[in-house]
């Protein structure tokens, strides 16, 4: 059946040219939309086109030299400081999700208390984060420019985006799968990790994989926390720069261009993936329910 | 036995809820016991309001570097709210759901690009093509603003898109039935009705940009003097944290720890208004 509000292209145009607001107004909303895309293709068609030329063998050599900056070392620091601050945040912020949803009185003032810190850490800038990592890890604690101090800066930073994530997730589990659980004899802590966690999964890996995204663009908070040091540290207390610390050393020395072109293509070609892989659990997801 | 395990794990989940008090409280007393002292020293007045940032003559005045946040903030959001609001527009209200996918995952990307990669961005295309069009040094405070207006994109656009489709579709259509254009439907009804909404995002974008560091730095000069226009370097409290803290030591140190905290606590005004915004925006609907 044809809707009734179906206008021919030829009418539509006769309205806009009899409302001259309306077209005013359509003008502004198609060329806001054309300047949003065409910024973003325009920043990653300009990386890739300068960046991919340059992505050359000896950038994947296993030492960084001062002649050959090779940002294998940074890579796999980056993998290794994702690893490490996920361990950290992962648990915390699932376990508090969980008592959140599972076990928390509605209304507690340790709940809303909770609820207000977990806000104000996703609002704080990444370098308030990092002045924190160096006066407490770094400084307190003596741990010095080290990988873990990093890895705990960011564990912090990432907290909230896993709680939040989490509790969605949990809350969308359906109350009957709780009582089902219940009815068949299980006590509350197996009901949560047999039956709510499991169904909840796909929730909490979303969570994750934006967690691993922004662990990996993050710059400022790293920069006074793992230290900048270009190669693979021996121990987890020793520094270590990630691929962004790394690209913003390159660009500010301004000696290797070409290949902070070639980081920043690898960059995004991890922030490519990790949004590719995001929209396959959330396609998932949407699936289920 | 079982009894006792459930009860353990209860005082576990119990524990775990409280690690983000306990980071924000942490957070607090680290950046305030180790600001505080020098705003002392230096005093309120000098420290907030002094024009003149010399630390070799230890003068620590950050009045240059909180105008250069605010500046540079304000002609992001000029920039940037109308784009991204006409942008949420179109997603909400005209995008066909053919392309509305992409579009989606496209504007998933623009907030997924790490901030180095803006910067990076920014000092090879726009500070060369600021010198090109002004005859200036490229570095600029106009370079910081149209890069920091891209970058807050993706939050207002996705706040603003929620905020359109939360409010009732009766709104739109009643408008209609009376006899309004799609377009005056649209921005006489619906976006009124979803204006805390869309204000939440908007601030909420004021807060990326106040606390962006890295992409500013890398485009806009960092001078740490008054801000004496579009096309003259400018330096924000962010940038002035991380380019002098790798070689400060005493006073200048504890003055960039506290230049973080005024920084801070202009972040928690931000967090504050935004969550009040929320709140009314969530009453607004009921």
């Amino acid at each position: 059946m044809e809707a009734i509000n179906k206008q021919r292209i030829k009418e539509r145009i006769k309205g806009y040219l009899k409302n001259p607001w309306s077209l005013m107004i359509l003008i502004f909303v198609i060329l806001a939309t054309l300047i949003t895309f065409t910024a973003l293709v325009l920043l990653v068609g300009y990386i890739l086109i300068k960046g991919v030329p340059n992505l050359t063998l000896d950038l994947f050599s296993l030492h960084y030299t001062s002649e050959n900056v090779s940002l294998f070392p940074a890579l796999i620091n980056t993998i290794s400081m994702t690893f490490v601050s996920l361990i950290i945040a992962v648990p915390f912020g699932i376990f508090s999700a969980i008592y959140l949803v599972e076990y928390s009185k509605r209304g507690s003032r340790f709940v809303s208390i909770i609820r207000i810190t977990a806000e104000t850490l996703s609002g704080i800038p990444s370098i308030v984060y990092g002045l924190f990592g160096y006066l407490f890890f770094v400084t307190a604690l003596k741990w010095r420019y080290s990988m873990l101090a990093g890895a705990f800066t960011l564990a912090i930073m990432i907290l909230p985006l896993i709680m939040r994530t989490t509790e969605e997730a949990l809350k969308s589990v359906p109350d009957s799968y709780r009582e089902g659980s219940f009815g068949l004899g299980a006590g509350k802590l197996r009901t949560v990790f047999k039956v709510v966690l499991p169904t909840a999964i796909p929730g909490i890996l979303a969570g994750v994989i934006l967690s691993i995204g922004r662990i990996v663009g993050e710059t400022a908070a790293l920069i006074y926390t793992a230290g900048t040091i270009a190669t693979v540290p021996k121990t987890i207390m020793d520094s270590g720069r990630t691929l962004s610390v790394h690209m913003y050393e390159l660009s500010r020395e301004g000696l290797f261009m070409n290949q902070a072109y070639a980081t920043a293509v690898i960059l995004l070609i991890i922030v490519l993936l990790i949004n590719w892989v995001s929209g396959m659990v959330v396609k998932r997801l949407t699936k289920i329910k | 036995m079982n009894n006792y395990k459930e009860k353990l794990m209860q005082f576990v989940f119990f524990i775990a809820a409280g690690t983000s008090v306990l980071a924000v409280a942490l957070i607090c007393i680290f950046l305030f016991a180790n600001g505080l002292p020098a705003i002392g020293k230096i005093g309120v007045f000098e420290f907030l309001l002094g024009q003149k940032w010399k630390p070799s003559n230890n003068i620590y005045g950050i009045f240059p570097m909180i105008l250069g946040s605010i500046y540079v903030t304000a002609g992001a959001i000029m920039i940037g709210v109308p784009i991204g609001i006409f942008t949420s527009v179109f997603m909400a209200k005209y995008c066909p759901k053919v392309i509305y996918p992409f579009l989606k995952s496209a504007i998933e990307l623009l907030a997924g690009i790490p901030s180095v990669v803006y910067g990076f961005f920014g000092l090879m295309v726009f500070v060369p093509l600021i010198r090109e069009i002004f005859h200036v040094r490229g570095t600029t405070m106009l370079a910081a603003c149209v890069l920091l207006a891209i970058m807050i994109l993706p939050t207002i656009i996705g706040v603003s898109e929620s905020a359109i489709r939360t409010v009732p579709k009766e709104y739109y259509e009643g408008a209609l039935a009376l006899g309004a254009t799609h377009e005056r439907s649209i921005f006489r009804v619906v976006l009124p009705a979803a204006k805390s909404g869309i204000m939440a995002g908007v601030v909420l974008g004021i807060g990326r940009a106040v606390g962006e560091t890295m992409a500013v730095i890398m485009v806009a000069g960092n001078q740490p003097r008054m801000p004496q226009g579009l096309l003259k370097g400018v330096r924000t409290m962010t940038a002035n944290i991380v380019i002098e803290m790798g070689y400060a030591a005493q006073l200048h140190r504890e003055a960039l720890i506290a230049t973080g905290v005024v920084l801070f606590i202009f972040i928690l005004i931000i967090n504050l208004s935004v969550s009040a915004l929320n709140r009314r925006f969530e009453n607004g609907s009921n």
